[in-house]
């Protein structure tokens, strides 16, 4: 299979990456040439095979759902200290709801 | 003292032959020798090091110095420093001074090792060149106008040209192995959860390992263990009982040091896919280790050849989730003019990210997207369970297995930057231990026209004592890793 311009535009949008026309058709050429690669994995038969997720088979740990953190607020601080833009402990983006 | 081995540096250190401070700026002189010919190093912090170096010589003038106190470690820019800029290769965080640090960094400061500084590497650790840093490629000491691997190829370089004793790296599908191979060095990618990721800036999570860069596998068993060991901060941390991994490095080298040791050779590592002089020098190796006592065996891993496939649907699969925190708000690069919140994050993901990393997040989002997520994202998850069992049987015959690590030497700057297959097939031998989350080990095994060879020893879950064991046997007769470039006077 191979993909099309629309596809690579599409795909661009769903994952937040601005994309020219000139960027578009070179990505769409070098994806196409990957996914010749991808496409070997097709002719293996995989039925009853359990995918496998992890490298190990292991069940994830879980933890107390309480605050850990002995200093919350001076790491707030800390964090967005190195924010494009704060305010009151709050991170700022252009107004979403009219 | 910069050919010395860890330990008798750590032995020049707690004798005050040489005090922490003095070998920090030993190297701090290196760098600022020859790293802007090489390009290793993105970050450097004098004061900073030095101040950790002061630290290290009153630790050590009270007796409590450790196998690491004072010595200087170049850590790859994955790691979050607090107070350093951590960039990860990437201008998306070209301006993130992370306010924490990484269980790695952590683990190393303890032990009362320096921080030498943050070495170049792929963005986001995608590519086996260095060539996608956004920070400039980084030149091969052993020929300038080689690549020195990926994607921790700025510590390899670092410690190549001896501007570092040692230093990390980190491996998703052989980012440690093939960059040591590359410049005549030793280094180790863990078995999955052995090294907390905390701090370590995600690019597939369910591969990403941390590891050692050294000179040697016992400078490498040295670093693991500083490295090694469970973090409640890693979900994918494993619990287990420490262990020591130069345990069987010390003991007196008897005339046949790995009787009893079983390798196997899978014929999917000898074919074509493979430089006729690296086969030569890793066929010489093995004529080596039955010298030393080891018995070869004939395996097969027959879905090796999918290994590449299912690894360049899971990993980018992942990555597209991962790389989605980078959006432009909370940290990092965000554009300077936007129409609105989704602009700003299109514009600010353009303009952070280089084109392989796009590329990878575009595959990513594709694979898992409605309608495909089955036909690749799932079918890649069982070639890794048929990936997994091959070693799984294999292991059932041999106690470690053996094969190139890289199917070339160094390859030209350049010379497949145009072309990712031709790229994401010079991991073609690392990418499946990645998929098993098993431990392998690349170490030097010789020279073709002036280039260095790797051979990768594969082990199963856990046995990265064992790995370490057959790696520094060989050493010790075949001292190819201690060779070095000149030129870095």
């Amino acid at each position: 299979m191979s993909l099309t311009l629309e596809q690579v535009r599409r795909v661009a949008h769903l994952a937040r990456i601005e994309i020219s026309e000139v960027e578009a058709q070179h990505t769409l050429d070098r994806l196409n040439d990957i996914f010749v690669l991808i496409e070997a994995m097709q002719a293996v038969d995989t039925k009853g095979i359990e995918p496998m997720a992890h490298a190990q088979d292991v069940a994830q740990r879980l933890r107390a759902d309480r605050v850990t953190e002995s200093e919350p607020f001076a790491q707030r601080t800390a964090f967005q200290a190195i924010a494009p833009e704060t305010e009151a402990g709050l991170y700022l983006v252009p107004k979403v709801i009219e | 003292m910069i050919e010395h081995s860890l330990q008798a540096m750590a032995r020049s250190l707690a004798d005050r032959e040489i005090s922490s401070v003095e070998l920090t700026q030993l190297y701090l002189d290196r760098i600022v020798r020859h790293n802007s010919g090489l390009n290793a190093f993105i970050t450097v912090d004098p004061a900073a090091s030095l101040a950790q170096a002061r630290a290290a010589d009153e630790r050590l003038a009270r007796g409590e110095g450790g196998p690491l106190t004072g010595i200087p470690i170049a850590h790859k820019d994955i790691f979050c420093a607090k107070d350093w800029l951590t960039t990860c290769g990437s201008k998306m965080l070209s301006n993130f001074v992370s306010p924490y640090d990484a269980a790695v960094i952590s683990r190393f400061g303890e032990a009362g090792a320096v921080m030498l500084g943050k070495t170049n590497m792929d963005e986001f650790a995608m590519g086996s060149s260095n060539e996608t840093s956004f920070y400039g490629p980084v030149r091969n000491p052993w020929d300038g106008s080689c690549v020195p691997g990926g994607s921790s190829g700025g510590s390899a370089a670092a410690v190549a040209a001896r501007l570092a004793p040692a230093a990390t790296g980190t491996d998703t599908g052989g980012s440690i192995r093939q960059p040591a191979a590359l410049c005549n060095l030793s280094g180790l990618k863990p078995t999955y959860g052995v090294v907390s990721r905390y701090g370590m800036i995600a690019f597939a999570s369910s591969l990403d390992q941390a590891g050692p860069l050294g000179r040697s596998a016992a400078d490498c068993a040295i670093l693991l263990n500083v490295m090694a060991g469970f973090d409640d901060r890693d979900s994918t941390s494993l619990d287990r009982q420490r262990e020591d991994y130069c345990r069987e490095l010390a003991a007196p080298a008897g005339n046949k040091p790995l009787a009893g040791l079983t390798i196997g050779l899978p014929e999917e590592f000898f074919g074509e896919g493979c430089s006729a002089e690296v086969t030569r020098l890793v066929e010489a190796a093995i004529a080596e280790y039955r010298k030393l006592g080891a018995e070869t065996v004939a395996i097969r891993l027959p879905s090796m050849g999918l290994a590449v496939a299912a690894y360049y649907v899971i990993a980018p699969a992942e990555a597209s989730s991962n790389l989605a925190r980078f959006d432009g708000v909370r940290y990092g690069h965000r554009a300077a003019d936007y129409r609105d919140l989704t602009d700003m994050y299109c514009k600010s993901r353009a303009q952070g990210f280089g084109a392989e990393v796009k590329r990878r997040i575009l595959i990513g989002t594709y694979v898992l997207s409605h309608g495909y997520y089955d036909a690749y994202y799932l079918q890649a998850q069982r070639v890794r369970r048929l990936i997994a069992r091959d070693f799984a049987e294999a292991f059932r015959q041999c106690d470690v297995i053996l094969g190139p690590t890289s199917p070339s030497t160094a390859f030209k700057l350049g010379e497949k930057a145009a072309d990712p297959v031709q790229m994401y097939l010079s991991d073609i031998y690392t990418i499946a231990v990645n998929l098993a989350g098993l431990p392998a080990i690349s170490i030097p095994c010789g020279f073709a026209s002036g280039l260095p060879a790797g051979l990768q020893l594969i082990g199963n879950y856990f046995s990265e004592a064992r790995l370490l064991h057959a790696a520094h046997r060989y050493q010790q007769e075949n001292p190819w890793h201690l060779q070095h470039p000149d030129g870095f006077a």
